[in-house]
């Protein structure tokens, strides 16, 4: 077998159980089928070309996303999205003054938290899809992102954040629509 | 409210980043403190939500059976047409030369480059919107990339020749953030990329003239710590005099 297929074919077999997770996370960065099938499809196509450089042992997934995610900044709407410069921190200092026992948010409201994530900035977004539904490690998005840790503790603090605030928006919202057509 | 203690930890014994001594005590403190165990239980359950949530979206089959096919081919095969065919021809006119020596797998290491930068000017010129600034201005071209790359260049002032500055845009090389300028040449398209030097996998001459490789001329050179190439379906003679206008000292 010619070293091409060897290298394409061990490609195969890593990038294609990554598939399905990053067409979603191209589409919700993307907010759109068509942008996210060329995404996912300039990703492979990179990676591909790519992997002669990827050193084995070292984090595969990590290595697909932060490809995606470049492709994705450079993107005509990529270009558009502004992913701020954190101040580096160890995630330490960080203390919520809202605890979430006053906000449990339950699976049954998932459009209601899928429209917050869609109003989330960007760089909220992609830590939250990472570290919740991707069940990446600290370490893993810290090489996806290529951040220190630090920043993606403080992030992923901020999205969280984010999202319950905009949650508590809405629930606020519904209850007033709620109270004006009982009353 | 959460013991001050924990209330920073919480959040990494949900996400399993505590250490495990760490994990172990806070399990131990949850059995005697309801507003820790509340503030935890409340958090998972919000993650868990989020995960349904944010499993939202599915790539059709045949989307997935596109992108299997064109992964389970040779490097080769991928792409657009017409890279296609520029890839395969370069290859095999290359092929030969590769050895396992040091200098067998510069060379190689240089062909890939130059396959890629070919790569990338074919997908620029079939894509719907090949760049990101359009201008023919450089005044308004070489700001746009302020922020986006980490370098600034100069462009040539091209008014009184054969060339015009169709515009440009952001690209990548082996993760390497540069810049594609796209320019015309009569019915010709002609993109110029600029890498940090430093920043490249690959040790290139410092100057390379025009050559014609497949269906495409090529040109690289090395300037104030930037490295250019030019790659176009142009002649060589025009990639070359493009070449010429970057280079010289009052452009």
């Amino acid at each position: 077998m010619a070293a091409a297929d060897l290298q394409s074919g061990s490609f195969e077999q890593l990038a294609m159980p990554l598939f399905d997770q990053l067409y979603n996370f191209a589409h919700w960065l993307t907010q759109n089928p068509d942008e996210a099938e060329d995404l996912v499809q300039e990703t492979y196509v990179k990676a591909l070309r790519g992997f002669s450089s990827f050193q084995i042992g070292t984090n595969f997934r990590a290595w697909m996303y932060r490809i995606l995610r470049n492709t994705f900044l450079t993107s005509r709407t990529g270009l558009k999205v502004t992913v701020p410069i954190d101040p580096e921190s160890d995630g330490s200092e960080l203390v919520e003054i809202q605890t979430p026992e006053t906000l449990a948010i339950d699976r049954s409201n998932s459009q209601l938290l899928q429209r917050a994530m869609d109003d989330l900035p960007v760089h909220f977004c992609e830590v939250l899809l990472m570290c919740e539904v991707e069940e990446m490690s600290y370490q893993e998005i810290s090489e996806a992102l290529s951040v220190p840790i630090g920043t993606v503790m403080s992030r992923l603090s901020r999205a969280r954040k984010a999202l319950r605030e905009r949650v508590r928006k809405d629930f606020a919202v519904r209850s007033d629509s709620t109270a004006a057509i009982n009353g | 409210m959460a013991c001050e203690s924990w209330k920073t930890k919480i959040e990494s014994y949900v996400d399993d980043e505590l250490p495990p001594d760490q994990t172990q005590a806070f399990a131990t403190h949850v059995r005697t403190c309801a507003a820790c165990a509340a503030d935890a239980l409340a958090r998972a359950q919000t993650k868990r939500s989020i995960q349904v949530a944010g499993r939202r979206f599915t790539a059709s089959p045949e989307f997935r059976k596109q992108i299997q096919e064109r992964i389970s081919k040779p490097q080769p095969t991928l792409g657009f047409p017409l890279w296609v065919i520029a890839s395969a021809v370069l290859a095999s006119l290359l092929v030969g030369s590769v050895g396992v020596s040091y200098l067998g797998r510069r060379r190689e290491q240089r062909r890939e480059l130059y396959s890629e930068l070919v790569d990338q000017h074919v997908s620029t010129m079939a894509s719907s919107s090949p760049v990101d600034v359009v201008s023919s201005d450089r005044h308004t071209v070489k700001p746009w990339f302020q922020g986006k790359i980490p370098f600034a260049f100069d462009l040539p002032e091209v008014q009184n020749s054969d060339f015009s500055l169709i515009g440009g845009r952001v690209t990548y090389l082996d993760q390497i953030p540069g810049a594609q300028l796209i320019y015309a040449v009569r019915k010709h398209r002609i993109s110029v990329f600029i890498f940090p030097e430093n920043a490249l996998p690959v040790r290139l001459e410092r100057n390379r003239g025009a050559r014609k490789q497949a269906s495409f001329s090529t040109e690289t050179w090395s300037q104030g710590g930037l490295r250019y190439f030019a790659v176009g379906d142009a002649s060589t003679a025009d990639i070359d005099a493009l070449a010429h206008l970057f280079k010289s000292p009052n452009s």
